[in-house]
């Protein structure tokens, strides 16, 4: 397996100075050029824009620019709408991270013990990560009808024939705790990969570590409690952050569950309605960028982090 | 606690809570499957569960006709964006991992950040600006957009690979006498095969999974499959047993490099994490 | 994966793209030319560019009706239909903001009739006022004086009504009500009567609701059942404000009527609802007349499997939304979408689209024997009844102002707070003012 047996993160092979005027350096960049550009205009100028359309007063079909300082954003801190689409982030991101990392971990630890079928169970473990959010939102969305009384179908039908009937709820459509009933399916989408990821870790933990710790005498779950976690902690780091980020983006997957409504509302989609469908394009700015900032604060000490140990190695 | 001491019954409890993870992993494609198969007749939502009385493909051929017009579309937007993307990503990633200047080191992380940020950030200018230079609406304005946003992943990947390769194959072609071009076409390329693999199946894969692009820059008529699901499942004329069958359906061509290229695509899932 | 292998794999996918991209050209090349042919035909022959996003089912089928009509009435002008489509008008509207900033605009385009077209292009100086053709067709004598005012701003009309869609009507099980011996209410009061009766016989949710759009839905029937037209119309146009006590009164009632709404309301689509009442697992539904088509396409008889009546509370009203017609201002072919509009608001126009799209003409001349029993009655009400707007439709707010109503009224159903609901519903006025 790839995974298995990476290598170590990639490292600079030597130091590049010395050659800043030769025609081989202007290749180099020559060839690189039109991928910057492209992300510099599509990444960068275009966040540049909508900083602009942030700070304007356009609200509209036509573009306004009239400067209005911050209001946008302190608006948006009143906002009783963006409120809930904190909260229900918070709630989605809660119940998704601990749920892919729970069983993420759980299931690469069943399958570190040197399985037969190991092949086919992570395979298993791992497909939905192929299919879109708009699939597993269609499907999710019949699985957990919240139809009650004798309409009652999907998972509900399966709990209420299995005697379960304290399992039978109305999913989504709770109150206030709606949100985490969606992260069900973005944990069985994502916690494959988080598997994959603690799998690829636990097997760089030397074997002679484990060895040499049941020699002194620990239990297996001492092992694993002693010395195996602090040596994956990075990966769990890792695993957060992907997650995370992800979290703070989900769309497609509550659009194809649930629609438009406020009490599933988040604030990606709260951009897209009150940009496309209200013409608030300065708060549907405003929201953009302060789902950017949140993405920002999350990735960018990772990547700093990341880029540079791999240049001490 | 539990002493696990002989490797034979270790093994075998195992098995337990994996085959009952694997059941949770399945329930989705079984009630997919299950209810494509069944005839219109046979559907309802209180016996979704039941397995079908032979195999009808009804609803297959409803979701068919329903999707075929724009799984047509898919094709044509991802077939070119993973095609571009995966040259595009191979000259970056060996510019920056073998044919650095000065400034490589700060270029990267620059085009690196792209990778991670919310799309909802740039979405107002992209609408404009595709609009203004006329390429909203139609299946390449999608594709130049896939290709553009794939390029941090996309160079990110090449660019770990190359880094594997030793620098004396570079040096040695440096000394036969050839250029950057020369280097990279005759030396580079043919090792760097199997990131091409992990690079077009990431980018297949997310082009066909991607609705957020797609909904705001394609008409109906070139609607991907992802927004003419996500309409089917809307309207409601369509009936459920339908939607389920076209889930499948859109979802079939992922599941098939899933199944045959499982090992590229893990390894591009491996590096999102930035790691390989 | 042998390298010779996967050398196949790849030359395989580069023949794929090179046929992908000559197929790309195809559509490309036809979806441009919509946008250049207004550039390129400035001095060649006549056409008109409607720009629409009616791309499925009856709709589509109807505008292809109409636009056979308009062949037979204007065979030199070629019609240019620009149906983009795409997150439910969205996308395409989206589009046509970007065309109207580039000054490329079409001739005419396709919107609901009243504030979503006022409040959004003529605030923008985008469309041209059409009193002109109005008096020049004759149009105020076949339309119902009462909706003038409504596609109107500043005694200027501004859009061509194609069809007529009724937002206020009660869809009802006759079995249901039957056995539990209630009679079609008449009032809210009735309306309450019989809901406590029909929940006392064991009916948890005796009135079906959906998804949070059909909330609003509800919610404008119901207040305009309380408020009365004058009260309604009041909201809109500023006579009556937002927090006065009616409106308390007003949501109130909402509020009480929400709790015989299903709990699942919210996983459900519109048809969802109103196979429930089908199915005799509710009793009423309150939707928009689109719903008969729905019922006569599942071939259910009119009459027998379901029945259907003024919301309660609101005969002699007829809260309409239609679709229509506007002439850009600047249009590259004036002349041209004159002549589509003349055939637009004709009475041949609309008793071609009309049958097809499964509504009624916004004319009250149509020819009778092309519609069906609801159909007809509900011609017979748009005739004799007063007109008002409907909000979820966009006849009397703008885009901007409906999307704050709707913020407010899905944080309205998480906490049911009605003094907080109203609060919200003033700020949305000023917010979108």
């Amino acid at each position: 397996m790839a995974v298995a047996s990476a290598e170590k993160t990639a490292r600079p092979t030597r130091k590049s100075r010395g050659n800043f005027f030769t025609l081989q350096h202007w290749w180099g960049i020559l060839w690189v050029l039109p991928s910057l550009i492209a992300v510099m205009v599509f990444v960068y100028g275009f966040i540049g824009w909508t900083a602009r359309v942030s700070v304007s007063a356009w609200k509209g079909l036509l573009a306004d620019y009239t400067y209005v300082g911050f209001q946008n954003f302190t608006d948006l801190a009143s906002d009783q709408r963006f409120a809930i689409d904190v909260q229900n982030t918070a709630i989605f991101t809660v119940v998704f991270v601990l749920g892919c990392l729970g069983l993420g971990l759980g299931l690469a630890i069943l399958l570190d013990k040197g399985i037969r079928a190991e092949g086919f169970y992570r395979s298993l473990f791992l497909f939905p990560m192929a299919i879109s959010f708009i699939v597993t939102g269609v499907v999710w969305r019949w699985l957990m009808n919240p139809a009650q009384g004798d309409r009652l179908s999907g998972l509900n039908l399966v709990f209420d024939k299995l005697g379960l009937d304290f399992l039978v709820n109305s999913w989504h459509g709770t109150p206030t705790w709606g949100i985490a009933a969606v992260a069900i399916p973005a944990v069985w989408q994502m916690s494959g990969y988080t598997m994959a990821l603690y799998l690829a870790g636990l097997r760089a933990v030397p074997e002679s570590l484990r060895e040499a710790a049941r020699v002194d005498g620990a239990s297996e779950l001492q092992v694993y409690r002693k010395v195996v976690m602090p040596l994956i902690r990075p990966v769990t780091l890792s695993a957060i952050i992907i997650l995370g980020h992800i979290s703070l983006k989900v769309f497609d997957l509550i659009i194809a569950m649930a629609g438009k409504q406020v009490a599933l509302d988040v604030p990606a989609i709260y951009m897209w309605t009150t940009t496309f469908d209200g013409f608030f394009f300065g708060r549907g700015a405003a929201i953009g960028i302060v789902l950017l900032l949140s993405v920002a604060v999350l990735v960018i000490p990772y990547l700093w982090y990341t880029l540079r140990q791999e240049s001490d190695t | 606690m539990t002493t696990l001491s002989a490797p034979g019954s270790r093994r075998a409890w195992v098995y337990i809570p994996l085959t009952m993870m694997a059941l949770f992993y399945l329930v989705p494609l079984y009630v997919m499957l299950n209810t494509g198969f069944k005839s219109f007749d046979e559907v309802s939502l209180s016996t979704m569960w039941n397995l079908p009385s032979g195999f009808a493909f009804d609803n297959f051929r409803a979701a068919w006709e329903a999707l075929r017009p724009n799984l047509w579309n898919s094709v044509k937007i991802v077939v070119p964006a993973a095609t571009i993307s995966s040259v595009l990503g191979s000259v970056n990633g060996f510019v920056l991992a073998k044919w650095k200047f000065k400034g490589a080191n700060i270029v990267f992380p620059v085009l690196l950040f792209g990778m991670f940020i919310p799309y909802q950030a740039v979405l107002i200018p992209l609408v404009t600006f595709m609009s203004k230079i006329g390429l909203a609406g139609g299946t390449w304005g999608l594709v130049l957009v896939h290709v553009i946003y794939g390029i941090p992943i996309t160079t990110l990947i090449f660019r770990n690979y190359f880094a594997t390769i030793p620098e004396t194959l570079i040096e040695a072609a440096k000394i036969d006498g050839a250029g950057i071009f020369g280097t990279f076409t005759r030396i580079m390329l043919p090792l760097a095969i199997p990131s091409f693999v992990v690079v077009y199946i990431w980018q297949f894969t997310s082009a066909w999974n991607d609705f957020l692009f797609a909904v705001v820059l394609t008409n109906t008529e070139n609607w991907p499959v992802t927004v003419a699901l996500n309409n089917l499942a809307g309207s409601q004329i369509i009936a459920w047993n339908v939607q389920m069958a076209a889930s499948f359906l859109a979802a079939v061509p992922t599941l098939l490099i899933y199944v045959f290229l499982g090992r590229y695509f893990l390894s591009g899932m491996m590096s999102g994490a930035l790691k390989e | 994966m042998t390298a010779k292998k996967v050398f196949r794999f790849v030359a395989v996918l580069l023949a794929l793209t090179l046929v992908a991209a000559a197929c790309g050209d195809d559509s490309t090349s036809t979806t441009d030319g919509d946008s250049t042919a207004t550039t390129l035909s400035s001095g060649g022959a006549d056409e008109v560019e409607v720009f629409s996003w009616w791309t499925g089912g009856g709709e589509a089928a109807g505008l292809d009706a109409m636009i056979a009509v308009f062949a037979n009435t204007d065979p030199d002008i070629t019609f240019v239909n620009s149906a983009v489509a795409g997150g439910a008008g969205t996308n395409a509207r989206a589009v046509l903001a970007s065309r109207l900033q580039a000054n490329d605009p079409p001739d005419s385009w396709q919107g609901h009739a009243g504030q979503e077209l006022i409040g959004t292009y003529v605030a923008a100086d985008q469309i041209e006022p059409l009193n002109f053709l109005y008096d020049q067709e004759g149009w105020l004598d076949v339309m119902p004086e009462t909706l003038i005012p409504l596609i109107s701003d500043g005694g200027n009309i501004y859009s061509v009504p194609v069809n007529i869609h009724r937002a206020n009507v009660l869809w009802t099980n006759p079995t249901v009500l039957a056995d539990n011996g209630i009679d079609v209410p008449a009032t809210l009061d009735d309306f309450f009567a019989a809901l406590d009766a029909l929940k006392a016989a064991g009916m948890d949710a005796p009135l079906a609701m959906g998804e949070q759009w059909t909330s609003m839905h509800l919610m404008e029937t119901i207040m305009l059942a309380s408020m009365g037209a004058d009260g309604w119309n009041g909201l809109w146009d500023g006579s009556v404000s937002w927090d006065s006590a009616d409106v308390t009164a007003a949501l109130e009632a909402f509020d009480k009527v929400l709790g015989y709404t299903n709990s699942d309301a919210s996983a459900l689509s519109w048809q969802d609802a109103g196979q429930l009442v089908l199915d005799g697992d509710a009793a009423f539904n309150i939707m928009g007349d689109w719903a008969e088509g729905f019922y006569r396409e599942l071939g259910m008889e009119p009459n027998v499997d379901f029945g259907w009546a003024p919301v309660p509370g609101t005969a002699g009203l007829f809260q309409f939304l239609s679709d229509s017609f506007v002439l850009a201002k600047n249009a590259p072919h004036r002349d041209a979408a004159i002549a589509w509009l003349t055939v637009a608001g004709s009475l041949e126009g609309q008793d071609a689209f009309n049958p097809v799209k499964g509504s009624i003409p916004a004319r009250s001349d149509g020819d009778r024997s092309l519609y069906g029993e609801y159909l007809l009655s509900a011609m017979d009400d748009w005739a004799s009844d007063t007109v008002v707007g409907s909000l979820t439709h966009g006849v009397v707010a703008n885009d901007s102002w409906k999307s704050e109503i709707d913020s407010a009224l899905g944080l309205f159903l998480l906490d049911r707070d009605v003094a907080a609901f109203q609060t919200a519903l003033v700020a949305a006025q000023t917010a979108s003012g």
